[in-house]
């Protein structure tokens, strides 16, 4: 191993040293590491690369690079910073003027202006673009004509955005929502160049935007260059030459390619490797909080579960989970034991509040077997964990759990995993309310807010709370802290409602997940986003 | 003959109106594919019925089996859920998984029928033990184990291959996963090569051959070869469609973006345009196959007689 | 040489002293180890099979895998007779770990005791495997041994059924099957095996039934005015059958190891069911760092295969006269 591989990274070393060299004659440019390319996974993105269109993490990893919004959030506070935004103004948290920046334009030489963005959020909003993040828009007023629940849409454009000037323009909301600047950050809220309207198709086959990086090769299914943009006008230019994504089949597969040297980052270290990490990578991985949680939920539209002793039974069966000893073993401290129901990245000023869960969320076998007991038992005396079997290592902590549980319990069939085979197929069964037991959920949250951690799931009737859980004192809190103006009052508020869910238990919060991610010694200074995606402007190549 | 290639072809069309139904039907009994395309959400209605819309997804499933076959006549075998056209991942994913496949074929026959000739003509000695205990190993380990293990040792312990292949997929890069490919084959067809030899040669003509004073090499490769292959044939020929559409744990192990693989997206992202689009075609690969294997079925035994 | 079987007075005497001038190393093709060579001939008429069973009683390799399969058996019928552990007791504080004393295979990944869910395994994954190749091969042999002997329209309709069976992919297959006929016992496992095997065993049948069809002996038999189900069971039967019990063997092995991927795929069996395949599968991401949990069920299986491939072997060499 040790010799193919140095012959491999000699090679390289020659080439960039070539490379510098052609550089330093051009007279200028960059020195040797600043036009180095990085090569890292990806996985082929599920949806065209629209920034309204993609709502997973290999598509986002794209957008990171080729899009620059109105704010953007520092990778390591969380915090949403102007980006192209020179200031956003309200006085009623409702309606709100956006000013822009001068100075920024497209790749493509395109200047971006009010109607960048104003056309762009009509195009996502509009509901026969199948935008699947037309809800982000779902707070501007006038989406309900835009992007009605049935029937056609009976306006194109959303009434609550007005371009002002080329540089300002307004947005009204339907509702009052004071930290709804926050949410600019997320890619869904990207300008979009003219070519996006006027030739579509070309546009999708290759992206044109205004982020530090241009595409300049990208072949679907298999791979994308992404380049330096060297006229890029912000202020966090790329520190290398330029990013290879290259898709890989399985995680595993990557991972193994890293430890041999053909690729230089891998950002899901699969969790059969992690035990391997040390002696393969040493220092050169990365482990650091996401805003991600994971949880166990319960359908609550199914009566057998919607009982007043349901709280007792949920609180017991959170109880027999040991969370220590599974983050752990299975996770390898890739995960984090929960005991609230947000994420560590938001801070404790943004709302993460460790222990606001309480006793329900630690371990105790004992009063766990209690608590099941005097709440009535599991329903149906069986407690059967769906989840899918064909993503991530869902198997290997669902039968920790089951296993967990059934020790407390002291009954070693009371819990078992109930797989489902395709993504597509459990997330159809959620979502039809097929389910007749619990089922592992998860909630990646959109912007760092604590607001969206809590309203989109247990809201009522809200977009993806699946288990259909009601509770009017947790939704006139939500109500009540969307109205305050003053952040820190918002965000107490806010974490009062959640002390609801700690009454009674909706969905039993597991651990919070971590990025992980490893990378060659080609590369320095890698860091993974609150997102869990690197922030590839930032590496250095030696 | 002539006659029967033709019966032979016209007899395709019923099998691949029957498997395409089938699988369409099949991909459909799986459920609703647009959940799956919101992520961990769900999707919000308007959005969902309007992609049902655009999918074709809202007709009866007899609709859309007529749309989708009335188009892929004409050439146009739909779009996957990522906006790209099911032909062009099909000109991609096609020729690497030939090569693969041509790759495990040519392990099968050589490795193959050498070692089940060797065995078959020494039974019960040690080469037939050894090789005995070699398939049986090959065999009783499920596939995804050797091709980890020999990643695993061959890449990154002895850094003798690249444990992944590129997206180029040339023809050196395949060797290894085109071996792990064929492994579970190469044993059957050791076996069934030994079985048939053993068998033949104790045959009449193999005896008159001897008897003839033909060289031991011709007798085994003229005679006794042709005339113990048919089963062989028979299984390498129905493997060829096993071998390009069950790469999918191979061609995932070594990272091939080959049909196997694209298939396998298909069907988790429950997309029945990939899905029957690639199925499709190899069921007209195997068709072909299987007629070939017919047809040679005469040309190794002259006592049959197609008509 | 017992000469009572019809096929070997047809096919002129079949084999004899002479056959080993095929080989001019002179090596003795029929002798299988242990089989007696032109005993006894002034016995009386046996059939086939008693013919057979005399054969293999005196088979080591048949008594040895005999036993080992025995053994199987028993175990898969009463696991606890050699552990007094519950397969499902799993401490995860333990996970990973190689062998201890009370331990001698180590822990999974989930923390059980590998030894007991290997001896556990053994019912669900011996229960597959031969309730599996049992089906195919009966299915898959009697309608391609009447495709390749009626021919005609028999065998235009059967081979092509058989390549539409081909044709569906066997991942899309199981999570089709396995997620419309729920349930977490063995059964919807194997019928779907059987489901989606036959083809091969039916390609293989009638390949050879076409062969054995074109014999003298058969033409002969015919003209002499025997029925078709005589010539098919007597004469045609007994020669096609090799192959088969080959494949069928061989499938075997891999129908255990095909029950491992169905798990791996999430549609296999499901826990709380124990089988090597579900452990296999589990186990094999972990081979790197803990190469024991793959060792011992995968080691399991190797044996079972083994065993019946050598009995499979045994009983084809027993069943053809011509090796005796």
């Amino acid at each position: 191993m040790r010799g193919a591989t140095q012959a491999k990274w000699a090679a390289c070393a020659v080439a960039v040293a070539l490379m510098a060299t052609a550089c330093g004659g051009g007279g200028g440019g960059g020195g040797g590491g600043a036009n180095g390319i990085v090569s890292s996974s990806w996985g082929d993105p599920q949806n065209p690369l629209e920034p309204a269109n993609t709502n997973e993490v290999q598509g986002g990893k794209v957008l990171d690079m080729v899009f620059r919004g109105l704010k953007k959030y520092d990778p390591k506070t969380g915090a949403a910073t102007n980006m192209l935004a020179e200031k956003i103004e309200s006085t009623d948290s409702q309606n709100f003027t956006i000013t822009l920046k001068d100075g920024w334009t497209f790749s493509n030489g395109e200047k971006v202006t009010a109607h960048s963005f104003v056309d762009a959020w009509n195009y996502g909003a509009l509901l026969k673009n199948n935008q699947k993040n037309a809800y982000f828009f779902g707070y501007i007023d006038g989406y309900d004509k835009v992007h009605p629940n049935t029937g056609n849409a009976s306006a194109a454009t959303l009434s609550g955005l007005k371009v002002v000037d080329p540089k300002t323009f307004t947005v009204k909301l339907s509702q009052k929502f004071s930290l709804w600047p926050d949410t600019l950050g997320y890619p869904a809220f990207a300008p979009l160049p003219k070519a996006f309207f006027t030739d579509h198709a070309a546009w999708v086959s290759k992206p044109v935007g205004n982020g530090p990086y241009t595409i300049e090769n990208y072949t679907k299914g298999s791979s994308m260059s992404l380049r330096k943009w060297d006229g890029y006008p912000g202020d966090d230019k790329a520190q290398n030459g330029g990013i290879d994504l290259k898709v890989y089949t399985d995680s595993n597969t990557a991972y193994t390619d890293l430890v041999a040297g053909n690729l230089d980052l891998v950002d899901d270290v699969p969790a059969s490797q992690l035990k391997n990490v040390k002696a393969d990578l040493g220092d050169r991985y990365i482990n650091t909080p996401a805003g991600i949680i994971q949880t166990i939920a319960f359908p609550f539209y199914d009566k057998k579960w919607d009982t007043p002793g349901g709280i007792k039974v949920r609180q017991g069966l959170s109880m027999a989970i040991n969370r220590d000893q599974i983050t752990s073993q299975i996770f390898q401290k890739t995960r984090t034991p929960a005991s609230d129901w947000t994420s560590p990245v938001l801070g404790e000023e943004g709302g993460f509040k460790k222990g606001l869960c309480g006793a329900p969320c630690e371990y105790n076998a004992a009063d766990a077997k209690k608590l099941v007991q005097e709440g009535g038992g599991i329903p149906g005396g069986q407690l059967k964990i769906s989840y899918n079997a064909d993503t991530g290592s869902h198997k290997e902590w669902v039968d920790a759990v089951c296993n967990s549980i059934n020790k407390a319990l002291g009954n070693n069939k009371a819990c078992v995993g109930a797989p489902v085979g395709t993504f597509a197929d459990f997330r159809s069964q959620v979502s039809q309310q097929k389910l007749t037991g619990p089922w592992r959920a998860g909630w990646q949250m959109d912007y760092p807010l604590i607001q969206n951690f809590l309203q989109p799931t247990y809201y009522t009737n809200a977009s993806s709370n699946d288990g259909k859980w009601s509770n009017k004192q947790f939704d006139s809190l939500i109500d009540k802290a969307n109205a305050e103006s003053d952040k820190a009052k918002a965000v107490s508020t806010f974490q009062d409602a959640e002390r609801v869910l700690a009454e009674q238990m909706p969905v039993i919060p597991l651990w919070y997940q971590n990025g992980s991610a490893g990378y060659s010694d080609r590369i320095t200074n890698v860091a993974l986003n609150q997102f869990s995606v690197p922030v590839y402007e930032q590496i250095k190549v030696k | 003959m002539g006659r029967y290639v033709i019966r032979r072809l016209l007899q395709m069309i019923p099998v691949f109106f029957g498997t395409t139904l089938l699988i369409f039907l099949m991909v459909n009994v799986m459920g609703d594919p647009i959940a799956g395309l919101c992520g961990e959400r769900q999707c919000d209605p308007a959005t969902a019925a309007q992609l049902r819309k655009e999918f074709g997804l809202d007709k009866p499933v007899w609709q859309q089996y007529v749309t989708y076959m009335g188009n892929v006549f004409t050439g146009d075998f739909g779009t996957a859920f990522n906006g790209q056209k099911v032909t062009e991942l099909m000109a991609t994913a096609f020729p690497i998984t030939i090569r693969l496949t041509v790759i495990a074929i040519v392990f099968e026959v050589v490795i193959g029928i050498s070692l089940g000739v060797v065995t078959g003509l020494r039974r019960g000695r040690p080469v037939d033990t050894t090789v005995l205990i070699l398939t049986l190993v090959v065999i009783s380990v499920p596939t995804f184990v050797t091709g980890l293990l020999l990643q695993l040792l061959l890449g990154v312990k002895w850094g003798i291959i690249d444990p992944s292949v590129s997206s180029e997929a040339p023809f050196n890069e395949l060797l290894v996963p085109g071996l792990v490919l064929a492994s579970v084959s190469l044993a059957y067809v050791t076996r069934l090569t030994r079985t048939s030899i053993a068998e033949n040669a104790r045959a009449d003509y193999v005896r008159t051959a001897v008897a003839k004073g033909l060289p031991r090499r011709r007798v085994v490769i003229r005679h006794l070869l042709r005339n113990s292959l048919i089963p062989v044939v028979t299984f390498i020929g129905t493997d060829v469609g096993a071998l390009m559409g069950g790469a999918i744990v191979t061609e995932r192990i070594f990272n091939i973006h080959g049909v196997g693989y694209q298939l396998y997206q298909g069907i988790l992202r429950q997309n029945s345009q990939t899905v029957v689009g690639f199925v499709t075609i190899l069921v007209l690969v195997f068709l072909a196959a299987n007629l070939i294997v017919d047809l040679l079925y005469a040309v190794l035994d002259p006592r049959i007689r197609y008509a | 040489m017992p000469e009572q079987t019809p096929d070997e007075v047809i096919s002129a005497g079949g084999a004899g002293a002479g056959m080993d001038l095929a080989i001019e190393e002179g090596e003795t093709l029929e002798k299988t180890p242990g089989g007696p060579e032109g005993t006894g001939p002034a016995e009386k008429p046996r059939s086939l099979w008693s013919d057979a069973w005399r054969d293999l009683r005196r088979n080591p390799v048949f008594i040895i895998s005999a036993l080992i399969i025995l053994f199987l058996v028993i175990i898969s019928i009463w696991p606890s007779l050699i552990t007094n552990q519950d397969p499902l007791n799993c401490d995860l504080g333990k996970a990973q770990e190689s062998s201890q004393p009370g331990h001698p295979f180590g822990f999974d990944g989930q923390g059980c005791d590998v030894y007991t869910r290997t001896v556990y395994g053994a019912r669900a994954s011996v229960t597959v495997g031969v309730c599996a190749t049992l089906g195919v091969s009966l299915l898959g042999g009697i309608l391609g041994g009447f495709a390749g002997f009626f021919g005609g329209w028999w065998d235009s309709i059967l081979s092509r059924l058989t390549d539409v069976f081909f044709g569906i992919p066997v991942v899309l297959g199981g999570l089709v099957f396995l997620s419309v006929v729920p349930g977490s016992t063995v059964w919807p496992v194997i019928g779907f095996i059987v489901l989606l095997g036959w083809p091969q065993i039916a390609r293989i049948a009638r390949g050879s039934v076409i062969t054995a069809k074109q014999n003298d002996y058969v033409q002969a038999a015919r003209a002499l005015g025997a029925s078709n189900s005589r010539i098919m069971l007597r004469h045609i039967a007994p020669n096609a059958v090799a192959p088969v019990i080959v494949v069928a063997t061989i499938a075997l092995g891999t129908y255990i190891s095909l029950e491992a991927t169905l798990s791996f795929l999430g549609v296999g069996l499901k826990p709380p069911a124990v089988s090597w395949g579900i452990d296999i599968s589990a186990a094999a991401n972990y081979i790197r760092n803990a190469p024991h949990m793959l060792l011992w069920p995968a080691g399991a299986l190797a044996v079972t295969v083994l065993a019946f491939i050598m009995l499979g072997d045994a009983v084809r060499d027993a069943l053809d006269p011509k090796l005796r």
